[in-house]
């Protein structure tokens, strides 16, 4: 197969496309955390059980449409190979919870791949629907038709006192984890993002770096959710998100700026070198290459490079995990031989851009 | 300790998973942690299981409630409907079923107020049946407030629509009630 054709069918569609803010936020997030009245939670839940609930889905929603969201297809985890439950969490669409879980668990999937409802997750439903760019409102009012419409359905778990109840005490209330996906190389390079994580965790959200282990954001890519779900509504949730992503991208903006104008020329050189190395190298770690395309991908946002789509970031941060390059090459890979796969897929992705 | 899996690094992340009642501790560094799944990258529930399972173990009967029943008897406390007992629950950090937040009820206050900010009630959405009639619960109070603006604004004759309308949904709520019964 060649790269195009298999990034064509690799990248989500929605994720190809541009929304608000995009040159900041890379997506919009709203995930629902539901459960059946009538069973227990999948954490001790029987065979039986969690058999029926599948079935459940099997039967009443396999194949049908919402809306946009069509033909939505049943991927059973028991039915999957560990390459492609390990692609489908790279591509967020499942949880690596649920790609461990291999019995009676299954995710439903839009055509578009812009809805994912896991099924016996840690709850037994974790609705989960993306936006390109910042577009939390519409994240979450299409969330919420969603939810209704399995709720037509489904008796849900739910209690006049405490919400939706979830397993985990921390998602009871609403269930809902909203969530953006920044790209911050500024206010990474200048440390501003260190100092202004205390007071954004003051007001209930947790920003972290969603490559990469422990606090470090790799690709100086960064996630910014709620924390709490129990005592505020949903719409008051999504604001306090809203505001303080606002305020993220103003900031980003003007670092990027000030950037420019104090060190343009190291900026520019920086930017260069990385484009170098990319389009060069024949072995890459994925720390490197993470590093480099958020250079690459700052350099397009600042007009250096204008020949490339600002989707590559995105694009090959998904690509060059160790399941996407396993299943480029057919072949399990150790970690040198995936270093030099990586290498040359990018060397060939970028290639892509230089022939027209 | 040494993780269990790579046997190379140091043990960070001590679990306990119950799978169809069996429980199986595991100790495993960051890496494999999160390789294995037993982590999610994206998601929150580490920092705050830690939390939790601090909060829960200190807990004992508090000097500063009286009505606080002794030690052994809320360890006693067992879900009617799936089994799981309050100690269990204590340590896992995880409901069973529905009806464990109702069996654990009087205990579950403080936890939700250290893990949400201080708010111990649901304030969001409410499902469109299994709600049941707090939609029109929820729909009489905000007539209620819009009703007493209408009055200190002297729209009177806007209230006495609103003081109709509300007449009606009361009407509808007993209605309800009175059938379920
Ligand atoms: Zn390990
Ligand atoms: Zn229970």
């Amino acid at each position: 197969m060649s790269l195009q054709q298999f990034m064509n069918e690799a990248i989500s569609p929605w994720m190809k496309q541009d929304g608000p803010d995009s040159d900041i936020v890379l997506s919009s997030r709203i995930r629902l955390a539901r459960n059946f009245s009538n069973s227990p939670f999948p954490l001790i839940a029987s065979e039986e059980k969690l058999n029926k609930i599948l079935n459940f889905f099997r039967e009443n929603f396999k194949g049908q449409s919402f809306k946009n969201y069509e033909n939505f297809e049943l991927l059973e985890m028991s039915d999957l190979q560990s390459i492609e439950k390990r692609v489908l969490v790279e591509k967020h669409l499942i949880s690596p919870h649920l790609a461990e879980k291999s019995q009676q668990s299954a995710t439903l999937i839009s055509q578009n791949e812009q809805v994912s409802v896991m099924v016996n997750e840690e709850d037994h439903i974790r609705i989960q629907l993306y936006f390109p760019g910042f577009q939390l409102d519409k994240a979450l009012e299409q969330a919420s038709q969603l939810d209704d419409w399995l709720e037509e359905r489904i008796d849900y778990a739910f209690d006049e006192k405490r919400g939706y109840l979830t397993t985990c005490p921390t998602n009871v209330g609403t269930g809902m984890r909203a969530s953006v996906m920044m790209h911050l190389p500024a206010l990474s390079i200048t440390q501003q993002i260190n100092r202004m994580t205390p007071a954004i965790n003051q007001l209930g959200l947790v920003v972290r770096g969603i490559y990469g282990e422990g606090s470090e954001a790799v690709g100086n890519i960064y996630q910014i959710s709620n924390q709490i779900t129990l005592g505020k509504s949903e719409e008051d949730i999504v604001e306090d998100l809203h505001s303080v992503v606002k305020q993220l991208i103003d900031q980003e903006r003007r670092a990027r700026e000030a950037l420019l104008q104090r060190s343009g020329i190291q900026l520019e050189d920086r930017i260069f070198r990385s484009y170098g190395v990319l389009k060069h190298s024949r072995v890459i770690e994925s720390k490197e290459a993470a590093k480099c395309l958020s250079d690459l991908r700052l350099g397009i946002d600042l007009g250096f490079i204008d020949h490339i789509p600002r989707t590559i970031l995105n694009e090959l941060m998904i690509l060059t995990q160790p399941g996407f390059l396993q299943q480029y090459a057919k072949a399990t890979l150790g970690p040198d031989e995936r270093d030099i796969r990586r290498a040359s897929l990018i060397r060939e992705r970028l290639q892509l851009e230089n022939e027209d | 300790m040494e993780c269990q899996e790579c046997h190379q690094r140091q043990a960070t992340v001590h679990l306990t998973q119950v799978i169809n009642g069996q429980k199986t501790e595991i100790h495993v560094c960051e890496h494999c942690a999160k390789d294995k799944g037993y982590m999610s990258y994206g998601e929150e529930n580490f920092t705050l299981n830690d939390l939790l399972s601090g909060l829960f173990h200190s807990e004992g009967p508090s000097p500063y409630n009286k009505k606080a029943q002794p030690y052994q008897q809320h360890n006693q406390l067992k879900c009617p409907t799936c089994g799981l007992t309050y100690q269990e629950f204590a340590r896992i950090g995880k409901f069973g079923c529905a009806t464990c937040y109702k069996t654990f009820d009087e205990r579950l206050n403080p936890i939700f107020r250290r893990v949400h900010s201080g708010n111990t009630r649901h304030d969001g959405k409410i499902p469109k049946r299994e709600g049941g009639n707090l939609h029109l619960k929820r729909e009489i109070d905000e007539h209620k407030s819009k009703l007493r603006q209408l009055i200190e604004q002297e729209e009177f004759e806007q209230a006495a629509k609103v003081r109709d309308r509300i007449k009606n949904l009361e009407q509808q709520l007993h209605q309800g009630e009175d059938g379920e019964q």
